[in-house]
């Protein structure tokens, strides 16, 4: 029951924000996330911010993961 | 590769899947890892995961699907709300087709029944502004995920004098639940696969107590394909070196701490309380109940007539739930219950186990 | 055009008001000899040599206006596409609209015109309509109803048990696009890229019957997307389809608002695209001759047909990360979830 996706906040209120992925906007509360900041990563689930993306722990992963895949031979 | 797709570079998934296969391999009995997560139970059925396994890997369904563990009383008291003159109930989409005791939300919808599917709790409390006539009554599902967007819409509630917004309570949450898990003596689970938009909220030491009180190591997984091989490929190198602890795969979303706001509000709104999961009886302190001074806002107070509870004969969804059979061992999958006349919650729920099953595993057999 | 400002019972009369609405709404924009007799029936020339085809078809839209076009343009479209899919020339069809009393005549002047447009485009003509009124409630706004008449060319046969092992399915274009457009109107997603891909397909499919690749069959995946269609494919035929999810052509737009509802692109509507059942051998030719003309410059192949083993999906998914899944039929209406 978690089906959170990632999106970009690029306007924000007092209490909303609007938020975007690939184009698509959707207004979101920022009840849970009064200190989301425009430019931010957030996780949006049930049309609420519930979370934030930390980039530095992505980056991390993401070198994880580049490491595996050039592991692997003949693919 | 953008970011995001390397989240599904299937190079590094491959490459992933390799090392779980050296280090499952080297040991002497089949791992069976448990995830408790709807959500994981769709990603794994999407990417095709299961089939990627190595053969020493298994990977089965806990009760994750908060539809699937809503129960039949709780929808015959929707259903009942939703025919009462001047009220409408709002709902997830999830719940639309689960059936009661009777039919489902919608089949009470195409009865003439008030009932609108949002996608927010917002959406059922922007529909309570707008019919100030109307009593508005959102059915209160999900997990810990779901339940702080819940109080902050009755704490808008509150703050702007919406007084026609109720809630029907039947948030759920997973410690009480897990720890009836492990304590059956049936479950036979190396590991657990814990949900990571759920451990976005409470922070992921909320599962302590599996590797502090029963030995049971749990990952914290987020749900791209690889997050769910590295959660399975570090449960599994904690079984290989006989470790039993609780540990962090998804840093970027998940951190101690959990969301302070989302508790504070949930906090203040709900309390504990006990709460009935299909397949497993009542769990003590397993609910969140609206407190005495929101009473206001609580719809399960209102009276209505109630069928007697029925539970559908020879449905095995309990034992589904509870992850000790796999779907095609009950008798009804497939022959009477499947997708499009779902008889039991799990198959309602594109999330269930058996309606993943169905649709992703059916051609795998039960207990490979 | 003079739409009235609202529509009325009286509308749909059959007296003065009725003959109004015709006059000044649906004659001016669909105006051509054979509705202006305004008689009965309309008697059509002789028809071209070859099979005669009939279609019909009702159409449903909320919002009746999206990006990309309205309730008259797609039931033009998808009454065209229709015959097209069977290998017909599009020629004569009929429109027939029911209203809701007080439905805003601009709305109904609005379809009208989109309707024009996709007759105009498709080289079809509307040769007879009907309008009838229900009251308030009883109907959303405005619907559509249509019948699609054509001449299938000696000679052409598209049907799915001639399709072959290792033949291609090919689809035209990018999926998902109509049913995203209408999802995201409806669930408060902003999205101003993301426009209906609503197209009358003739043209498509003659050049594509030109072009000297053995065309097996040709459907276009409306309601149920994609996945509906390989599902009816594989029953006629007998075969397994194999699709290939790193070759699906989805637009960001289409999979963030997927993502965002949880919904499938596989399974959602496209109203101007076609998939069509190649020989083999032929996909470079089928392609190219697609790639040339407007309504197909997407065209790529997304998968092929092989035997089935018993007891296996008839439709099958190579997923992106090198996985396999079956793809099921949906069970009923999508609707947007949070698990």
């Amino acid at each position: 029951m978690c089906l959170a996706i990632p999106m970009v906040l690029v306007e924000r209120s007092e209490f909303d924000g609007v938020v975007e992925l690939d184009g698509v906007r959707r207004t979101v509360s920022l009840m849970l996330l009064p200190d989301a900041r425009k430019g931010e990563q957030l996780l949006i689930h049930a049309g609420y911010a519930i979370g934030r993306l930390d980039a530095d722990e992505a980056a991390e992963t993401l070198a994880l993961l580049r490491e595996y895949a050039d592991a692997v031979v003949g693919l | 590769m953008s970011d995001s797709a390397q989240y599904s570079d299937p190079r590094a998934l491959a490459g992933l899947i390799g090392q779980l296969r050296e280090v499952a391999g080297g040991l002497d009995h089949r791992l069976t890892f448990m995830e408790v997560c709807g959500t994981h139970t769709h990603s794994v059925a999407k990417a095709g995961l299961r089939r990627m396994m190595p053969p020493s890997v298994r990977l089965i369904s806990g009760p994750g699907c908060p539809v699937c563990v809503t129960p039949v009383d709780y929808l015959d008291r929707a259903l009942a709300l939703a025919a009462l003159p001047d009220t409408v109930v709002c709902t997830f989409g999830d719940l639309m087709r689960v059936p009661s005791s009777t039919g489902s939300l919608e089949q009470a919808r195409a009865e003439g029944a008030r009932v609108e599917v949002v996608y927010s709790p917002r959406d059922a409390l922007e529909l309570a502004r707008r019919r100030p006539q109307s009593r508005v009554v959102f059915l209160a599902v999900g997990f810990e995920t779901t339940a702080p967007t819940i109080a902050a819409a009755v704490a808008e509630a509150e703050a702007d004098g919406v007084t026609n917004f109720l809630l029907l309570p039947g948030n759920k949450t997973m410690p009480q639940v897990m720890r009836v898990l492990v304590d059956d003596p049936q479950l036979e689970v190396h590991g657990f696969l814990l949900p990571g938009h759920v451990s976005v909220i409470t922070g992921w030491r909320m599962f302590g107590f599996l590797a502090e009180e029963f030995g049971i190591p749990g990952v914290v997984t987020g749900f791209m394909p690889t997050d769910v091989v590295q959660g399975v490929l570090a449960l599994a190198r904690q079984v290989a070196q006989g470790h039993a602890t609780i540990a962090n795969q998804y840093g970027r979303a998940v951190t101690t701490a959990g969301n302070l706001q989302a508790h504070r509000l949930v906090e203040r709104f709900f309390e504990p309380a006990d709460s009935a999961w299909r397949g497993f009886g009542v769990v003590p302190g397993s609910g969140l109940g609206l407190r005495a001074a929101w009473a206001h806002r609580d719809a399960s107070s209102i009276r209505v007539d109630l069928p007697a509870p029925r539970e559908p004969a020879g449905c095995r969804c309990g034992e589904v739930l509870r992850g000790v059979v796999d779907p095609p061992e009950c008798p009804l999958f497939a022959n009477g219950c499947d997708p499009e006349l779902p008889v039991g919650a799990c198959m309602v729920s594109s999330e269930g186990t058996c309606s993943a099953w169905y649709r992703h595993e059916r051609w795998l057999e039960a207990g490979t | 055009m003079k739409p009235p400002q609202r529509v009325l019972l009286a509308h749909g009369g059959g007296g003065r008001l009725t003959r109004q609405l015709v006059e000044e709404v649906f004659l001016p924009a669909l105006d051509n000899p054979i509705l202006a007799t305004l008689t009965d029936a309309a008697v059509l020339p002789e028809l071209p040599a070859g099979r005669p085809a009939l279609t019909t078809d009702a159409f449903v839209v909320d919002p009746p206006i999206f990006a990309g076009g309205d309730l008259g343009y797609l039931s033009i479209c998808g009454t065209v596409n229709d015959l097209a899919m069977v290998g017909a020339r599009p020629l004569w069809l009929t429109w027939a609209l029911i209203l809701e009393e007080g439905v805003d005549g601009g709305l109904v002047a609005a379809c009208t015109e989109g309707a024009a447009r996709a007759a105009a485009e498709a080289g079809v003509t509307v040769v007879a309509g009907d309008t009838k009124v229900v009251p308030r409630g009883k109907g959303d706004r405005l619907f559509a109803v249509t019948a699609g008449l054509g001449v299938v060319p000696p000679g052409r046969i598209l049907k799915d048990d001639r399709i072959r092992p290792d033949d291609v399915v090919i689809v035209s274009g990018p999926i998902g696009d109509h049913g995203a457009t209408v999802m995201a109107h409806r669930h408060g997603l902003d999205a101003p890229g993301l426009v209906s891909d609503c197209r009358p397909l003739s043209g498509l499919v003659e050049a594509l019957c030109d072009s000297g690749a053995a065309v097996r069959a040709l459907h276009d995946p409306t309601r149920g997307g994609v996945v509906t269609v390989c599902h009816e494919v594989a029953g006629r035929c007998g075969l397994r389809v194999r699709l290939v999810e790193a070759a699906l052509p989805v637009r960001p737009a289409v999979a963030a608002v997927c993502d965002l509802l949880g919904l499938e692109a596989l399974s959602l509507a496209c109203e101007g695209r076609l998939l069509a059942w190649i020989d083999g051998s032929h996909a470079e030719l089928a392609l190219a001759a697609m790639r040339a003309h407007p309504d197909g410059a997407g065209a790529v192949v997304i998968g092929r047909m092989e035997q089935l083993p018993a007891g296996e999906p008839p439709v099958l998914l190579e997923t992106a990360v090198g996985g396999e899944r079956p793809l099921d039929l949906l069970s009923g209406h999508e609707l947007p979830r949070i698990c």
